[in-house]
């Protein structure tokens, strides 16, 4: 049905059912072609059932599948040019590095010698030629996985599929890893779709991120979108770090909302659709759009008390419990000028927003 | 220690040392006892006179070997020539074995992905379903099998009485029931080494061959095939070696032309009429035989992995 060449996958309405355990609740997404997009979620929403409906491996229990304007739900997995890279890498024990990057190209039909010639391209690419006889047993696991990602993109799919494919690898590989992938997509211009549960790796390679959850779709955009506008308090909660706090809505007079605090404290914030007066609802205020004071700088500020602070190194968090009971992170960065705003247990203090730090949220 | 000269550490593996040593007394005298001692024995009694009625006269003798591999007519007194019957009832044992093997193969492999594949806690009801015939004796299942090829045996007047053939069967006294009797006695052999190799099988990498364009049959072939080739190796190995001197199969089901390696050299040694040096000369050369075989397979596999 959509015929644009700009839309790399388009999921219609999918709906998955385990038996009678539903995994995804009707979903729609399209993808964009030559973008790397990100589905994000805690363990068990559905984000491996979904990019396995995508490679072919589940069937879909209804709605369709699209790649570039083809249906492709009802082919099987071996006539979709889609690759998938495993999250435990499933490299073909019996096969050398190189009979593992030729094997998909092989079985496109190329002679050995070309599948040879292109899989010792893609490893050259992924800086594993001197590895090439080797056995897979005989790799280390960041080696694996790059042997993996070159078996996958030896046969230049049209979309490459990364089910947490950075899990296994201790951090500082990851991070690593996260570049290079990065670099590869742009280098090579093939839409990947990558998932993974951490929200701080979705946000560093994304170009859009979907946020699942339960088998549904929570909120999908660009990073920035879904960090400083979360849509709900789970996309709120899952991405980052952020303080959530119960407020009722006084008046909404286009974007923004005003509201007051359970002790009636009243607050401004940024309000999103489906939300009116007398409303019961969750704002959510981010640690870094926060900062302390000895006394209020305006008449929103919140008054309270410090009880610790928390050294992380990059920044310094303090914790406030506010007149009216909840507690409050408050991030600053480790700077002369952060640290000139980080107090003493037991100080009283203001705790003050930036413009736009306070949001509401739907449930 | 005693001395404060010697490190610390070796003495300690020294007394360790000892103590495996004694440790494995227990596998080494099994061994000897199981293994080297009667095979000492046949190799020792091959070279000997046979008494006539039974049992060896103490006397340095190639007669068994001789008479194995040539015919010197009716007197032994004519020149040598190549005696083909011997050779050819081991030619014959292999070539049963062989089908034999081939058959279990064929039956046994897609019973074992069957088992692999199902649901974890139904696996070993099927394993269990699979061994239960093994719990009856050889004979009196061999014997049953007879009973069920025969002209007027189940499976005959059935596939009559459906139309698929007019005459009876006449299975039995053929190669083919032996191959079947073989092929029955040893079927577990093939399943269970398979069905562990195809349990440990990870089914991912089936998926991964399917991503990269394999269809069905190119993944059977090309992955998983090889990963747990192994087991199929252990397989064949543990149902071609037992048919290669089975006597019970052929006696009962392929009657006397039929004649294999395990019906001559059990004769050699049944009643008063045996020949024991050349019973025990057949015995050596079947164990060479077999030998050359394993050793084939292992250097193969070796070269594959290496
Ligand atoms: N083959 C299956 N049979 C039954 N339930 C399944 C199967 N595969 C996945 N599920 C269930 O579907 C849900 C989503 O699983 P999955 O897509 O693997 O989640 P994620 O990859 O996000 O962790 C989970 O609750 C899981 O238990
Ligand atoms: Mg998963």
């Amino acid at each position: 049905m959509p015929q644009d060449r700009e839309i790399a996958i388009e999921v219609q309405n999918a709906v998955k059912h385990y038996g009678t355990f539903t995994a995804l609740k009707t979903i729609s997404l399209s993808i964009r072609d030559n973008e790397f997009f990100t589905l994000l979620g805690p363990s068990g929403c559905g984000k491996t059932t979904l990019l396995r409906m995508i490679a072919g491996f589940e069937d879909v229990t209804e709605g369709a599948i699209y790649l570039y304007g083809d249906e492709i739900d009802r082919l099987p997995p071996h006539k979709r040019p889609v690759n998938t890279v495993f999250q435990n890498y499933a490299l073909f024990p019996h096969m050398t590095v190189l009979e593992n990057v030729g094997f998909g190209l092989e079985m496109l039909g190329k002679s050995k010698a070309e599948a040879r010639a292109r899989a010792g391209e893609v490893l050259e690419m992924v800086r594993l030629s001197q590895f090439a006889a080797r056995k897979p047993s005989q790799l280390s696991g960041g080696q694996q996985q790059r042997v993996a990602l070159a078996r996958a993109l030896a046969p230049r799919p049209k979309v490459l599929l990364l089910d947490e494919p950075l899990s296994a690898l201790d951090l500082k590989l990851r991070k690593a890893m996260q570049v290079e992938l990065k670099h590869l997509q742009r280098e090579t211009g093939i839409t990947f779709i990558f998932v993974t549960h951490d929200q701080a790796e979705a946000l560093t390679m994304s170009d859009r991120i979907a946020v699942m959850s339960e088998g549904e779709l929570q909120q999908l955009g660009e990073a920035r979108e879904i960090y400083e506008r979360p849509r709900n308090v789970f996309v709120a909660d899952f991405i980052g770090d952020t303080n959530l706090m119960e407020v009722t809505v006084d008046k909404v007079e286009g974007s923004r909302a005003q509201c007051h605090l359970g002790g009636g404290h009243k607050l401004t914030c940024d309000s999103v659709d489906g939300i009116g007066p007398g409303a019961k609802v969750h704002m959510s205020l981010r640690p870094e759009r926060l900062f302390l004071s000895a006394d209020p700088v305006e008449a929103e500020s919140l008054s309270g008390t410090v009880r610790e602070t928390i050294y992380i190194g990059t920044d310094i968090a303090t914790v406030v419990e506010l007149e009216d009971g909840p507690q409050f992170t408050i991030r600053s960065s480790n700077s002369t000028r952060g640290n000139a705003r980080v107090f003493e247990a037991g100080t009283p203090v203001a705790v003050n927003m930036e413009m736009g730090a306070a949001r509401l949220l739907v449930d | 220690m005693a001395g404060g000269a010697a490190p610390g550490g070796s003495v300690q593996s020294k007394t360790y040392r000892e103590a495996r040593g004694w440790l494995l007394l227990p596998a080494w005298v099994t061994l000897g006892i199981l293994t080297l001692a009667p095979l000492t024995i046949m190799l020792v009694y091959s070279f000997l006179t046979k008494e006539f009625r039974g049992g060896v006269i103490w006397e340095f003798s190639l007669d068994a070997y001789d008479q194995f591999f040539f015919d010197r007519g009716l007197f032994g007194d004519e020149p040598p020539r190549i005696e083909w019957t011997y050779i050819g009832i081991f030619w014959r044992s292999i070539w049963q074995a062989g089908a034999a093997t081939i058959l279990s193969l064929l039956i046994g492999f897609p019973t074992a992905c069957f088992i692999a594949t199902r649901p974890e806690k139904e696996r070993t009801l099927w394993v269990f379903l699979v061994t239960i015939p093994y719990w009856v004796n050889l004979l009196i299942r061999t014997v049953s099998m007879k009973f069920l090829l025969r002209d007027e045996g189940p499976l005959s007047d059935g596939l009559i009485a459906i139309g698929a053939i007019s005459e009876p069967l006449g299975i039995v006294n053929t190669n083919l029931a032996v191959q079947l009797g073989l092929f029955y006695s040893y079927l577990p052999f093939m399943v269970l080494p398979i069905y562990a190799a195809v349990e440990r099988y990870n089914f991912a990498l089936s998926e991964a061959a399917a991503d990269l364009y394999a269809p069905r049959w190119t993944v059977l072939r090309r992955i998983l095939l090889p990963v747990v080739k192994p087991g199929i190796v252990a397989g064949c190995i543990l149902v071609f070696v037992p048919s290669l001197g089975s006597f019970l199969a052929p006696d009962l089901l392929g009657g006397a032309k039929n004649f294999m390696i395990g019906s001559l050299i059990e004769e050699q040694f049944k009643g008063n009429a045996g020949n024991w040096p050349f019973g025990a000369a057949a015995s050596m050369i079947l164990l060479t035989l077999v030998l050359i075989l394993l050793i084939a397979s292992a250097r193969q596999s070796q070269k594959r992995d290496g």
